[in-house]
């Protein structure tokens, strides 16, 4: 049975973000995190890196009319590092990114990906440059990120297939995205006596009695 | 894979199940929550009909948005009276405690746990905050989670999770005096970098963590995020209990002797296994100071910035990053560097400790004209006691200004914030761009003592020639 929770091949073409250590705050500065709803979140991805306080556009890949439209965001190492909050993943789901690839990512940020159904995936340092290097020679070239496979695919619809690079992710991160059980609130929920019978075995739940 | 350590044992006590995927379904023991990260989660409850699962393990209180100048009501920005009463709805909904601002007891929310007794050895911990690290300065496994994670929590008091290695991070021998906490931890993370914890939990262990206070180890613990480590803890000992005891939700009478008994069970065994271990000598650490745009670049008060081309290649190109944007010279010393604003608070370093800390600097000095110095208390127990010892009069006369308890500039969700190419000396966590609430605003790290002296030289100075 497939699922549209189901996360196998993803398609499209990519964005790379040159540099590490981009933390969620540059994801999505504090401000907007005053709103009580995740909607607009895709409106402010990036919003500083992108703009100055007057509005006028500054150098920024997501600027370039050429990568307009990609779905997946090549990224360096420990890309969403810092601040837990939910609303960077969120920003970068709801501006239309499907998948991250990267070279390695904070802990927390990778697991609110899972939660919002973006698989963040890494690949080497070398595979990493020679991804960004091929998709900003080529920005119309298609990216396919397999997570059956573990292998990203990039092909020009006349090159041909123009690089393969393999990835790698939690086995059982890669799991949830294929079983489509990266949401697990209803699973989670349905093994309450089970929960409940592990939580009368700790001591501070029982009052150290 | 490690064995026999604290983080085992908790882990392992509190696994409820492995599922299909192979995550394990984790039992946690303490919720805490705050006003930003959950108004999606109850909202998902909501959506779904779901209950909280365990209100008497899910405890709330305000403190990212909540202005620090007045706390009168409704709050002068519309978007955070409303996140406010959202918080205020949902706790009274859904029927979980909640420390407001009228209760004496709000504050950080790593703050007000370990002063209520309610972080205690032995447990799991999580909240909507990447420094849920802090409370592991109890040997707790206390961990940050995003919003669906929130909500899974509320419903259910449990997480799908996979297990981190254990790195033991010893540091022995004994730092020399006038280094502290906030100094111990920008070294770990020097000399391991932002990136060297992803993929582990930090257990911090030697002599210093041995005769460490709990409020520095709360500051350690606090950061190890930072370093890429989602979890830190020290083994709970004597320090410890002496800290728990009598707090407001810690055990009583016959209840406490078995709580330390089961306490002490659950310390790292003398012959655990970790995956790794590292060693840093305590006497070498000397006051540190950030100079960069994330929390490994850092420098010891005598040194001078690094020259990028001496780095590895990305952490070159992050280096040269930083200079720019900080508008600082490879060599150039990092004593004397200017500042604009003083910064001390934040769940890192607002406890009563870290502002004592403060006025042994402060006292009887002024703060440089044209500097702004901002003391925000970590809760309004942490204020009550302050005022009891007289520290507000000392910053006041110093020429600082005395706020009420929240997170203030640490991330500026309030009016606390940076104004255009402001220089901050902080001792809060984070020196991202932009994080203190202006895209050109720039922070430098520092202990409590460290942002005292800057605010009264107007440049960064050794505060262990001024006690
Ligand atoms: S003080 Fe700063 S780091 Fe700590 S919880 Fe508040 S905003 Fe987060």
């Amino acid at each position: 049975m497939t699922t549209t929770l189901q996360r196998k091949l993803i398609k499209g073409t990519a964005v790379p973000i040159r540099g590490n250590e981009i933390d969620t705050d540059r994801i999505i500065p504090a401000r907007f995190l005053k709103e009580t709803t995740f909607d607009s979140m895709g409106e402010y991805l990036f919003i500083d890196a992108r703009f100055s306080p007057d509005k006028t556009p500054k150098d920024h890949p997501l600027n370039e009319s050429r990568f307009e439209g990609a779905s997946i965001m090549i990224v360096g190492n420990n890309f969403g590092c810092g601040s837990s909050r939910e609303h960077a993943p969120q920003a970068i789901l709801r501006a239309g990114f499907n998948a991250l690839i990267g070279e390695s990512f904070g802990e927390i940020f990778a697991g609110n990906c899972k939660s919002v159904g973006v698989p963040a995936v890494q690949a080497t340092k070398t595979d990493i440059e020679s991804l960004t290097m091929t998709v900003e020679k080529t920005p119309n070239a298609e990216v396919q990120l397999n997570l059956e496979t573990m292998q990203v695919v990039v092909t020009h619809a006349d090159r041909g297939v123009l690089l393969t690079v393999s990835i790698t992710m939690p086995e059982e991160r890669r799991q949830t995205f294929l079983e489509g059980t990266w949401d697990e609130l209803t699973l989670l929920v349905s093994n309450m006596d089970l929960i409940k019978t592990t939580a009368a075995k700790l001591p501070y739940i029982t009052g150290y009695e | 894979m490690s064995k026999g350590t604290l983080y085992d044992k908790v882990w392992d006590s509190h696994k409820v199940t492995t599922l299909p995927s192979g995550l394990d379904q984790l039992f946690v023991g303490l919720h805490l929550v705050h006003e930003v990260t959950t108004p999606q989660a109850f909202a998902g409850l909501k959506e779904k009909g779901l209950k909280v699962a365990f209100t008497n393990r899910t405890f709330a209180t305000m403190d990212h948005i909540i202005p620090t100048d007045t706390k009168e009501r409704p709050f002068s920005d519309p978007q955070a009276e409303t996140m406010a009463t959202a918080l205020e709805t949902n706790v009274k909904a859904f029927g979980v405690p909640f420390f407001g601002p009228d209760s004496g007891k709000q504050g950080i929310v790593h703050v007000i746990g370990p002063e209520l007794g309610l972080t205690q050895p032995g447990m799991t911990i999580a909240c909507g905050d990447s420094h849920t690290s802090t409370h592991g300065a109890f040997g707790a496994l206390a961990f940050g989670i995003g919003t669906t994670e929130v909500r899974n929590v509320l419903a259910s008091q449990t997480l799908a999770l996979s297990r981190l290695k254990v790195r033991r991070i010893l540091v022995n021998g004994r730092l020399s005096p006038g280094v502290t906490a906030k100094d111990v931890i920008l070294k770990i993370i020097a000399v391991l970098g932002v990136k060297g914890g992803i993929g582990f939990a930090y257990e911090f262990a030697g002599d210093v963590f041995d005769a460490m206070t709990m409020e520095g180890r709360l500051t350690v613990c606090n950061m190890s995020i930072e370093g890429g480590a989602r979890i830190g803890y020290v083994n709970p000992d004597q320090t410890t209990y002496d800290y728990l005891k009598g707090k407001e939700y810690s055990p009583e009478d016959e209840a406490w002797e078995t709580a330390v008994a089961h306490w002490n069970t659950v310390r790292s065994n003398l012959d655990a296994i970790y995956d790794d271990e590292i060693e840093i000598d305590g006497a070498t650490i000397e006051p540190m100071v950030t100079w960069g745009i994330n929390p490994g670049q850092g420098v010891g008060i005598s040194e001078t910035l690094p020259d990028p081309a001496t780095l590895p290649a990305g952490d070159a190109r992050t280096a040269q990053e930083a200079y720019d944007f900080m508008k600082l010279s490879p060599g150039q010393a990092i004593q004397g560097i200017p500042i604009n604003v003083g910064f001390i608070g934040s769940c890192t370093n607002s406890r009563i400790s870290d502002l004592r800390e403060a006025a042994d600097i402060l006292k009887g000095r002024k703060v440089k004209e044209g500097i702004q110095l901002l003391v925000v208390p970590g809760s309004q127990q942490v204020k009550k006691q302050a005022e009891s010892e007289g520290l507000d009069t000392i910053f006041t006369e110093a020429g600082a200004e005395w706020r009420e308890a929240g997170c203030s500039m640490c991330l500026a969700m309030n009016t606390d914030k940076l104004g255009d190419n402001q220089v901050c000396a902080s001792s809060s966590n984070r020196n991202f761009i932009g994080r203190q609430g202006n895209p050109t605003g720039r922070t430098l790290l520092m202990s409590p003592a460290m942002v005292a002296a800057a605010a009264i030289n107007g440049v960064i100075a050794d505060s262990r020639t001024m006690s």
